[in-house]
């Protein structure tokens, strides 16, 4: 059964939100999510890596020879994550050093290897690029709730991305819960965000 | 055969292409890296350890490199009554959370260390990130002469180490004993250098 293009696009904003409903690619889920603002940069660098690999694995999947697929998808990706990787350093660097270990792990992110082998080895253009996009920004969307939870709990502040940091939570009757922002709390605020999006019905 | 032929042709086309891809956009991004670096990195540092030379808004341009073996290393000139007496350069040893570089800078007549701070370190927030974010540890070697060994306080030495962070002040005084090894082996070069700067 053929979807149509916003079917590919919109499935990765709810049917097949990563991490949730895929979970897959927990390391940089679990690893940059302290604020919004990591979250969303991460966000962007795999959607980034996520679109353009789509796009080169579908366009090339005609020549890659199935025996030497996965290679091949690994070299595409390790290519365009150091692209980001090199980019970030050049124009983006407060944001690199928060997010430096993570940037070269989003080449084994599972998400981009699994799109890359599920669906764009055996799509079209247009749809792998829909697909990458859906995907890419559902996962953005994903971190920065998670960002944005933990930071709220865990300091009591919120930074709008790349912009101003506000006090939401006053020290004066607010005592920072900063187990949320260790690695722990990651574990407990992801649980928690699964089981209520599992408590909304699915059709 | 003939599949085996395209696997190879394929994966060394895909190979040779990314590679040449990155070299490209490696050379590109380069020098803005490095700039970024400086900015980023070691120029807060800097400045604040250079607050009062008088070349303070340049301090980051006047700089110098020495190649010593396999590392190279970055020597910024402080200005003081007119005259390029201080050099600042960066040390590192292996704190707790990894490297941690440390910026010290010295006066090339006293060989007195005008000023220390801690330029990147992967330390626990809140506890060993304490060095970097306080001034207590590395304002206690302010004064003291560069060329000598340094330990804390719980090994006879006179620096009191950060409560709880003691793996982090211990590797901010081991960074400071390297950055004097350093000076002392590279000192004919940095003076002939800081010469050429002046002249």
């Amino acid at each position: 059964m053929a979807k149509t293009l916003a079917q590919e696009f919109t499935k990765g904003l709810w049917k097949e939100i990563p991490p949730f409903r895929l979970v897959l690619g927990l390391c940089p889920v679990l690893g940059v999510t302290t604020t919004v603002e990591n979250g969303v940069g991460m966000g962007l660098a795999t959607t980034f890596v996520l679109v353009c690999a789509n796009l080169l694995v579908s366009m090339l999947r005609n020549v890659i020879p199935p025996k030497v697929r996965i290679a091949c998808f690994i070299v595409v990706i390790a290519t365009f994550v150091t692209l980001v990787e090199l980019v970030m350093q050049a124009y983006a660097y407060p944001l690199f050093l928060k997010l430096g270990l993570f940037i070269p792990l989003i080449v084994v992110n599972c998400i981009v290897l699994g799109r890359a082998e599920a669906f764009a080895y055996k799509n079209g253009i247009t749809s792998s690029l829909a697909d990458g996009l859906g995907i890419g920004i559902g996962f953005t969307m994903s971190l920065a709730a998670l960002g944005a939870v933990r930071e709220v709990l865990g300091t009591g502040c919120f930074t709008i991305p790349f912009g101003a940091k506000l006090t939401l939570l006053t020290a004066d009757w607010y005592t920072p819960f900063t187990f949320m922002v260790q690695a722990p709390g990651a574990f407990i605020g992801l649980g928690l965000m699964l089981c209520l999006m599992n408590l909304v019905p699915s059709k | 055969m003939r599949e085996m032929v395209k696997m190879i042709v394929v994966i060394t086309l895909l190979a040779a292409f990314s590679g040449g891809l990155l070299a490209v956009v490696r050379d590109a991004t380069a020098p803005q890296i490095e700039s970024q670096k400086l900015k980023f990195v070691q120029g807060p540092t800097i400045q604040s350890i250079f607050a009062e030379a008088d070349n303070l808004d340049t301090v980051l341009n006047d700089r110098f490199k020495i190649v010593d073996g396999d590392t190279e290393t970055n020597f910024f000139i402080g200005v003081y009554d007119g005259k390029p007496s201080a050099v600042a350069f960066e040390a590192s040893a292996v704190g707790f959370g990894g490297p941690l570089g440390v910026m010290v800078a010295v006066n090339l007549d006293t060989d007195e260390m005008i000023g220390v701070g801690v330029t990147t370190s992967a330390e626990t927030p809140g506890i060993g990130s304490r060095a970097k974010d306080e001034p207590e540890l590395a304002a206690q070697f302010t004064g003291l002469p560069l060329l000598q060994p340094f330990s804390v306080s719980a090994d006879g030495g006179d620096i009191d180490a950060i409560s709880g962070a003691t793996v982090t002040s211990k590797a901010v005084v081991a960074a400071v004993t390297s950055a004097g090894k350093i000076y002392e082996n590279l000192k004919p070069q940095i003076l002939e250098k800081v010469g050429a700067f002046a002249g």
